[in-house]
């Protein structure tokens, strides 16, 4: 009765030879396209040096103002400018400044790369229903496969650095992106796009006039959880040399420097609730036309 | 616009599900709706549908939820496409179309007003108004200038800044109204487009509708549950019932000769004083006495009966626009045509 009390699995030769058989070929594969499929990222690594050399060496009070603008235009709302300038200038004092600069390039890189991608993925998803049963179980591995785990093709095929880095940021943060357009765009009254069928418009003045303004407060819903989790992804990036705020922590860990590690987990936090605020308050402005109601 | 065009709709069937045109033939071959959907699960939408619009005129299209109305008149601009048959507008087969020529058809042809009004949330009611003439890529000058006039139309001037959301029901479907207007298509399709508003609004809205129509001459279908809405607006009218025109004709002959009982049913409770006409309970030939009024034979019952009983003589003559005598009318024959019929 032995096979009852332990599980008849395969013998460990058949596993060895087979995970054998998987990381030979990986490498293989490797070592044939590994440099393509890097020059193939070099535009995206130029963008990402460039991002961070703007956010580095214009002076800092340049980039106060820029962000308190941002935040301005976007919401409309002294306290979140107040706010942001503030956390800011904290972040500053405790000389975090540069660390925190080269964050914010990486996570607005993702971001736009996530919304570049995710966006038209998500139309596409809300088109076809086929489609959307394809790409669903993919975006199920993609949140929860544990971020080490597709960390190591990754670093094999590019090595380590920041577009790596990127790579395993934007496959983190992409799903809400993609969900919660084809979400948004599905959820669009019927009536409506019925009406605007019935007008004679075309597939894409359909899009561009009804489905996108109409699915927005979901779609920037979307682009708000894609930041968020882009900056959780901070630390466990900066294991694969994304410098930024996550590598004082990942020393503070390694060390067991506990201050060290609060302040700089302390300053994402703090850029955290920036983006959130601001990028909510711009999801809200954008919907004032719902607000007002014929009472 | 005197040449709007007439729709014809011919042998129109419409089944819902998976394998809609295998049935067909069974249908035709007079499977009912309960059996068709025991057998192999699809809906029958619609049977043999066969109705001439004149052009210029309003044709209405009653019946209760679930009769098929509303997916009849999708059929018209090809919302929903048939299973089988031909709808005819002006001629061409609409069902035949391309895309190109469908939706150049939708854009030059016809325009919809909803029940629940479809209007862009995001938008004022101005660029709710210009969207059909936007999608054309007319100038943005000539847009404005055709969507104001309709806006001033119907009674909106003013509120041109306004989103939907800040307007009450009836100035929502006003907007409806205004947007479809302004894309000056010789068709206009309208869905159950007072249903949603309260009963004084849609008298109101009913009043705008036949007003414009005086000036507009458009080819109307007009789509609604209530008899009475029926009656007002329809030039002619078609019952729909189970996805089947159960009667077709001039709201008279509808009120004067329903069909079977489901029609006669609903016709009871109509006000016949405002739908019979003189022409069908005078006598035709005869004198009429010394002193009697002169009545035409188009009057209703309604405004006979008022002007006979304020005149002394209680015989009216009936005469056609060249004065020639039709008849007479006796004020209680009015009277009797007028209350509903004993069962």
């Amino acid at each position: 009765m032995e096979w009852l009390s332990k599980f008849p699995n395969l013998s460990d030769d058949t596993l060895r030879v087979v995970k054998q058989t998987i990381d030979e070929s990986f490498r293989a594969f490797t070592r044939a396209y590994g440099e393509g499929i890097e020059a193939f990222f070099n535009p995206l690594k130029q963008f990402l040096i460039a991002s961070e050399q703007v956010m580095i060496s214009t002076p800092w009070p340049l980039v106060l103002l820029a962000v308190g603008l941002i935040a301005w235009f976007a919401s409309r709302n002294w306290k979140i400018v107040a706010g942001t300038i503030a956390t800011l200038l904290i972040i500053g004092l405790f000389d975090m400044w540069d660390d925190t600069m080269r964050t914010i390039s990486m996570i607005f890189v993702c971001t736009l790369l996530s919304i570049l991608i995710g966006v038209p993925i998500g139309i596409a998803m809300s088109r076809s229903n086929r489609l959307q049963s394809i790409i669903n179980p993919v975006l199920d591995v993609m949140q929860t496969m544990p971020s080490f785990v597709y960390l190591i093709p990754v670093v094999m095929l590019l090595g380590i650095g920041k577009v790596p880095g990127l790579i395993a940021v934007v496959i983190y943060a992409l799903p809400p992106m993609i969900r919660l357009t084809n979400l948004g765009i599905r959820l669009v009254d019927h009536e409506v796009i019925e009406a605007a069928d019935a007008f004679g418009s075309s597939p894409w003045q359909r899009l561009k006039n009804v489905q996108i303004p109409l699915a927005l407060p979901t779609i920037m819903a979307g682009i708000n959880q894609t930041i968020m989790m882009a900056l959780s992804m901070v630390v466990i990036a900066s294991m694969i040399g994304v410098a930024g705020l996550g590598q004082p922590v990942l020393r503070a860990i390694n060390n067991q420097y506990f201050a060290l590690g609060v302040f700089n987990g302390l300053a994402i936090v703090g850029i955290a609730i920036i983006f959130d605020r601001v990028s909510q308050a711009f999801g809200r402005r954008l919907q004032k036309h719902r607000e007002v109601v014929h009472g | 616009m005197a040449d709007a065009p007439a729709i014809e709709i011919r042998s129109l069937y419409k089944i819902f599900g998976p394998h809609a045109h295998q049935h067909v033939a069974a249908v035709k071959d007079g499977m009912s709706k309960t059996e068709l959907n025991h057998q192999t699960g699809h809906v029958l939408g619609l049977k043999d549908i066969n109705i001439a619009m004149p052009g210029g005129s309003i044709q209405v299209i009653m019946g209760l939820s679930g009769s098929g109305k509303s997916t009849l008149i999708r059929h018209i601009n090809r919302l929903i496409d048939p299973t089988a048959g031909e709808v005819l507008v002006g001629g061409v087969d609409v069902v035949k179309m391309g895309s190109d020529e469908l939706r150049e058809f939708r854009r030059h042809q016809t325009a919809m007003v909803f029940q629940k009004f479809a209007l862009l949330p995001h938008r004022t009611v101005l660029d709710n108004t210009v969207y059909g003439l936007e999608i054309q890529g007319l100038p943005r000058a000539t847009q404005v200038a055709a969507a104001m006039r309709w806006i001033e139309r119907v009674g909106l001037k003013g509120f041109e800044g306004k989103y939907p959301n800040q307007l009450s029901g009836g100035m929502q479907q006003r907007v409806g109204l205004a947007r479809a207007l302004t894309n000056d298509a010789p068709i206009l399709l309208m869905d159950e487009a007072f249903s949603a508003l309260d009963p004084l609004i849609r008298m109101d809205m009913q009043s705008v509708l036949l007003d414009l129509q005086k000036e507009i001459r458009k080819t109307i279908v007009f789509i609604t549950h209530d008899l009475d809405e029926a009656l007002r607006l329809g030039d002619r009218i078609a019952i729909l019932r189970d996805g089947e025109v159960i009667q077709q004709g001039t709201g008279q002959q509808i009120v004067l000769n329903p069909a079977d009982d489901y029609i006669a049913k609903f016709v009871r409770e109509v006000n016949r004083g405002r739908v019979v006409e003189v022409v069908s309970v005078m006598t035709p030939g005869g004198e009429a006495p010394k002193g009697a009024i002169t009545l035409a034979p188009l009057d209703t019952l309604e405004q006979a009966a008022r002007r006979l009983s304020e005149s002394t003589v209680k015989t009216a003559r009936v005469a056609g626009a060249d004065g020639a005598t039709l008849g007479t009318v006796k004020l209680e024959a009015i009277v009797a045509a007028m209350v509903k019929p004993v069962d």
